[in-house]
Formats: C-alpha cells, sequence, structure tokens
C-alpha cells in the first residue's frame, strides 16, 4: 500500500513564482496589515514550520506519525519552565534547548517506534504523545490540566519577542532556514535514502543501509523541528496547555500535510496556510436564523477533509501535475 | 488496601476490562480483516451513550434502549460501511486515518447539534438501583455487577461465535488469509459488511452500557478510543482472544493505578504497552 506523492523532486516554475510571491508578500506584510492580521498570519507560519516537520516523516519516509504534536508541545512547556516569573528569558539559550529536548524526546521515543511500521507506526506514536498528555495534565507541578503561563515573553540583545514585529520576522526566518533545509535534505545522500525507505524498505536494506538508523535520525530530526514551531507558538500566546500535545494537534498537522501534498515540504507549507486560513474561515461563518454556522465549524472542518481524501487525496499540488504522471 | 477495598478494584478492573473488550473487538476485526484504521470507533461509543441517554428519556427503560439503540447502530455501521469505509479498503492506512479522523468532527458536531453540549446523567434501571453492603463503609452498586455480567456475557458470545460457529470460522479465515477465503468461496463482499455493523454494535453498546455509570459528555470517545488502540497494539492487530487478555490487563493497570499510582496511572498503561512492543513488536497475540 504505497501512499500517492507528490514528489516534485524539483519545484515546477508555478510553485516557485507562487512562493516567491508568497515570501515577499510575507517579508512586506507587516507594513499593510492590521495588529490582529499579523499576530494570525505569525500563527500560520508556525504552524507551516510544524507541518512541515512532518513533512520529513511522513512525505519523505513515509512513516505516519499520529503523535507529532508531542514534540511540538514539549518545546512550548520547556520555554514555559525556563521562564521567570517577572523576567523574560534569554530566547539565544532557551530556544536551543527546547529544540534540543524535543529532538531528545524524539530520539528516545523514536528508539521504539521506528521499529514498527503501517498501522502499529500510526498506533504507537499516538499511544506515546498520549503517555506525554497525560504526564502534563496528572501533575500539578507540570502545570496539569491548566497549563502553564509565560508571564514575560523572551527577549535578547534589544530584540524582545514582546513586540509582535520582532517575533514576527523571527518566526519568518524560521519558516524560511526551516524549508530551505528540508528542501536540500530532500536531494542530499541522506534525502534520497529515507526516499529509498519510503518505496521499499527492504531494498534499501539489501543496498547495505541500515534503515532503522536513518528512521530514527529522520524523527529526531522532525521532533527537533517540531519542536521550534512549538517554542515559536508558546512565545507567541504565552501559555502552554497539554491540548498543544493533544490527538487533535496531530491530526491537524497530518491534515495541513495532505491539504498541500507532501514529500515535497513544498506542499506542507502552502497546505497549513490552506488549512488555518480555511479554519478561520469556517469559525467565522455568520448566523443564519437560528443557526449558528460558524458555532459548528467542525463540521464544515470535518466535511473538508473527508471531501479532500475522497476527492484530492494528492492535494493542491497534486493537482499541478498532468493526469497520466500520477501513480 | 485491605481485602474488601482490594475485591472492589478488582472487580472494577474487570469491569473496565471487558468494557475495553467490547470496543476493542470490533476495532481489532476491522484491522485485521479490512485493514483500515478506525479513528471514529470511540464516536459510536459516543453515539450510543447519547441514544441510551435519548431513549432513557423517552421511555425510562434502560432494556428498550439497549434494544433500540443496538439496532440503530447496526443499521449506521451497515450504511457506513455500503457508502464510505469500504471504498477505503485498497487506500493507503494516511487516507483512512484523515477520513476517519474528520468523521469524529461530523459526529460530534451533529451530537452538538442534537443533544448539546452539555453534561447529562442517564438513571440506571429502578431494579438495578440499589447496593450490596459489604462492610461499614463499603458498597458496591448493583447495576456495575449488572454491566459486569453483560459484559462477561458478551464476550463470552463473542468467543462462541468467532470459535464455534460457521460465520466465526469465515471471520478467522478472513482475518488469517483474505485471498484464500475468497478463493475457498467466502462471500467477502458481504462478510466485511457484517463485520463492520458488528463492531459498530459492539462500541455503541458498550457506550450504551456505561451511560448511567459515568454520565454522557462531549468527547466521551476520544479518551476511550485510545485505550482501546493500546489494547488493540497489546493484543495483536486481528486477534480477539489478544484483545480479551489485553483488555483484562489493561483494566488491571488502569485500576489499580490509579489507586496506588494517581499521578502516574494514566502513564502506566502506555508504559506497558512500550514493554509489550519492545520485546513482542506484534502484540501478545500475532497470528
Amino acid at each position: 500500500m504505497n501512499t500517492p506523492q507528490t514528489h516534485l523532486a524539483s519545484l515546477p516554475i508555478s510553485v516557485k513564482l507562487i512562493l516567491v510571491l508568497g515570501l515577499s508578500g510575507l517579508l512586506a506584510f507587516p507594513f499593510v496589515g492590521q495588529d490582529f492580521y499579523i499576530q494570525m498570519v505569525t500563527r500560520m507560519m508556525i504552524m507551516s514550520i510544524f507541518a512541515m516537520s512532518l513533512d520529513l516523516l511522513q512525505g519523505i519516509t513515509g512513516l505516519v506519525s499520529l503523535g507529532h504534536a508531542a514534540y511540538f508541545g514539549l518545546a512550548g512547556y520547556v520555554l514555559a519552565f525556563m521562564s521567570p516569573a517577572d523576567s523574560g528569558a534569554s530566547w539565544l539559550t532557551t530556544l536551543p534547548l527546547a529544540v534540543l529536548a524535543s529532538g531528545f524526546a524524539a530520539l528516545v521515543i523514536g528508539f521504539f517506534v521506528v521499529r514498527t511500521g503501517g498501522i502499529y507506526f500510526i498506533m504507537v506514536t499516538m499511544a506515546f504523545a498520549q503517555m506525554i498528555y497525560y504526564l502534563f495534565f496528572d501533575n500539578k507541578f507540570l502545570g496539569g490540566s491548566d497549563g502553564l503561563y509565560i508571564n514575560v515573553r523572551p527577549a535578547v540583545l534589544g530584540l524582545d519577542l514582546e513586540n509582535k514585529l520582532v517575533l514576527y520576522y523571527l518566526t519568518l526566518i524560521c519558516l524560511f532556514l526551516t524549508f530551505f533545509f528540508l528542501r536540500r535534505l530532500i536531494w542530499s545522500p541522506f534525502g534520497r535514502t529515507l526516499n529509498g525507505i519510503r518505496l521499499n524498505e527492504h531494498r534499501t536494506q539489501a543496498l547495505g543501509y541500515n534503515s532503522f538508523h536513518y528512521k530514527l535520525t529522520a524523527f529526531t530530526l522532525a521532533g527537533a523541528l517540531a519542536g521550534l514551531a512549538g517554542y515559536l507558538w508558546a512565545a507567541q500566546s504565552g501559555y502552554v496547555n497539554p491540548e498543544l500535545m493533544g490527538f487533535h494537534m496531530s491530526a491537524h498537522a497530518i491534515m495541513m500535510v495532505i491539504l498541500g501534498g507532501m514529500g515535497n515540504v513544498a506542499g506542507a507549507l502552502i497546505g497549513a496556510f490552506g488549512f488555518e486560513l480555511f479554519m478561520h474561515l469556517f469559525k467565522e461563518l455568520p448566523q443564519i436564523g437560528e443557526f449558528d454556522l460558524g458555532k459548528h465549524w467542525q463540521l464544515w472542518m470535518g466535511s473538508l477533509i473527508v471531501l479532500v481524501v475522497i476527492v484530492a487525496p494528492q492535494g493542491l499540488m497534486g493537482m499541478l501535475r498532468p493526469r497520466h504522471h500520477n501513480e | 488496601m485491605d481485602l474488601a477495598n482490594f475485591l472492589i478494584q478488582l472487580l472494577n478492573s474487570v469491569q473496565y476490562g471487558l468494557l475495553l473488550f467490547l470496543l476493542a473487538a470490533g476495532l481489532t476485526l476491522i484491522f485485521g480483516i479490512m485493514g483500515v484504521v478506525n479513528l471514529a470507533h470511540g464516536s459510536f461509543y459516543m453515539i450510543g451513550a447519547y441514544l441510551a441517554y435519548a431513549f432513557t428519556g423517552v421511555w425510562n427503560s434502560l432494556l428498550w434502549a439497549l434494544v433500540v439503540g443496538t439496532l440503530i447502530s447496526i443499521v449506521l455501521g451497515w450504511v457506513l460501511e455500503k457508502l464510505l469505509f469500504r471504498h477505503f479498503y485498497q487506500r493507503p492506512h494516511l487516507d483512512q486515518v484523515l477520513l476517519t479522523f474528520g468523521l469524529i468532527y461530523i459526529f460530534e458536531e451533529m451530537r452538538s447539534m442534537i443533544w448539546g453540549d452539555d453534561v447529562h446523567s442517564v438513571a440506571a434501571p429502578e431494579a438495578l438501583n440499589w447496593s450490596i453492603t459489604l462492610t461499614d463503609t463499603l458498597s458496591y452498586p448493583a447495576y456495575r455487577l449488572f454491566m459486569l455480567a453483560i459484559c462477561a456475557m458478551l464476550a463470552l458470545g463473542l468467543w462462541l461465535l468467532i470459535s464455534k460457529t460457521k460465520l466465526g470460522m469465515k471471520i478467522r479465515a478472513g482475518a488469517f488469509n483474505i485471498d484464500m477465503a475468497q478463493a475457498l468461496g467466502i462471500n467477502i463482499v458481504r462478510l466485511h459488511t457484517l463485520v463492520f455493523a458488528m463492531g459498530v454494535a459492539l462500541a455503541a453498546l458498550g457506550g450504551m452500557l456505561v451511560a448511567p455509570l459515568s454520565s454522557v459528555y462531549p468527547y466521551m470517545g476520544s479518551q476511550v478510543l485510545i485505550m482501546c488502540f493500546v489494547v488493540v497494539v497489546i493484543g495483536g492487530i486481528g486477534s480477539v482472544r489478544g484483545a480479551l487478555t489485553a483488555a483484562l490487563l489493561v483494566g488491571l493497570v488502569d485500576t489499580f493505578g490509579k489507586v496506588l499510582l494517581p499521578q502516574f496511572a494514566s502513564m502506566l498503561v502506555y508504559m506497558l504497552m512500550a514493554l509489550v512492543l519492545l520485546f513482542k513488536p506484534e502484540g501478545l497475540f500475532k497470528q
């Protein structure tokens, strides 16, 4: 059962154009957008980083993780723990530590989960994420079900994340770096081997590659990058709670990657923006008579997800390719 | 922990384990035979509980609610399989995950439209609304014993169905090797519909039985769903015997964990799963 992919090893000119336009738009946006929308776009960029990190597993290596949010949330908690009550932490130290913590958790959990495959991998990643979720949910000293507040956002050398613009551009830089890092990775010998594992793990092993090591490295790296996104999320919202690690968060990330088209990183990037936009639109739907359309956003979101899976399992990017090229 | 208390917890853990088995049995069969990851299985449990709430409100009788609710859930499973799930058996697991995740949203929102977002309680039947006094301070509600008995009977019935009847033989054949089963003339399409409807009905029945104990609330399916996944992973995909063993094991660990190690109780089950995976990566009873 091979997953339909939109492997655009080299991105078509149309996608490149969209990306360049999108990037210029993002660079210029704070000069024209209102405060509310700047925060919304920051949020979208953070989710894009999260979705791209999942694409490394889901699209490139072929491992469907239903527990990726655990590493996202963990980094947020690291920031919350390291933030003093009355002043901001330094993001120059907390950011790398948070990313390392998420990467380390992914390494330990990955040691167990990458031995499994298929259905087992899906369920086991989910179960481990739940384990972490309950660890934080049940323990008061870890914040419990209410979570933790970050009273003052991190700052360093005058770059204060309390300033919405600084946070915006820091997130944009992280988005940019993550995108180019992962695009380079696809073409590296490491990325080619991951691609081989996705297409045929036994054959890749027969060629002498230790697939366990490769998968574990990918899992760790994806966890660390999810941590980067989680750190930024916590820095933006000012609080963390167990829901960040929850099952819905993980499933949303999968949906973002699918919506854009997986396996080429650009799809995940576009899909995350698309997903968040849809979410925003559905929640803003008007009230018609007695019936509040916006209140029932889950119905529209659920229907959209079902529709995408039935009609366009290859996502938006999949539509760019002519039919006869499809697998 | 004295003896009376220990016995109460033991009964609770068996009762919880058997409830998990009702849910996990359908899930593991749907996995094993159709190869479908069904995240919406917890929603069927939730739907069952809400049906029990709705029907006891109408007829004031849990028994009638159980009968009518089970029939409705069989029909629901039948229709869903024919219209939707059937087309996803050959699709990648990722598509199945997304489809069923989308369904969770749809089911939850429909629940919210029909019954609202409040927590509701369901009255236990009058005849069972009493307790057995154990010591001066300890007693055990009769409804729990009733539920234990029903779950045990259902588990026994399911075991008899799977291991002693011709239909059960077909189901086992389907779980073991689907192509071979088909080559031997088993109508696999009908078998799929049947197994799916049965799984939905068992999950809904679990929800209906639990309603008087735990009350009925939004998203009640999610937590149970994840527990069922753990049970299926520990037991081995497609193995009903494994699901029973694992469900009882999980029931024990979870119930006694909550008493002895309340801080880490919810984690213990997942640790158990990690241990099993470490030594038996395909579950305890992989066929």
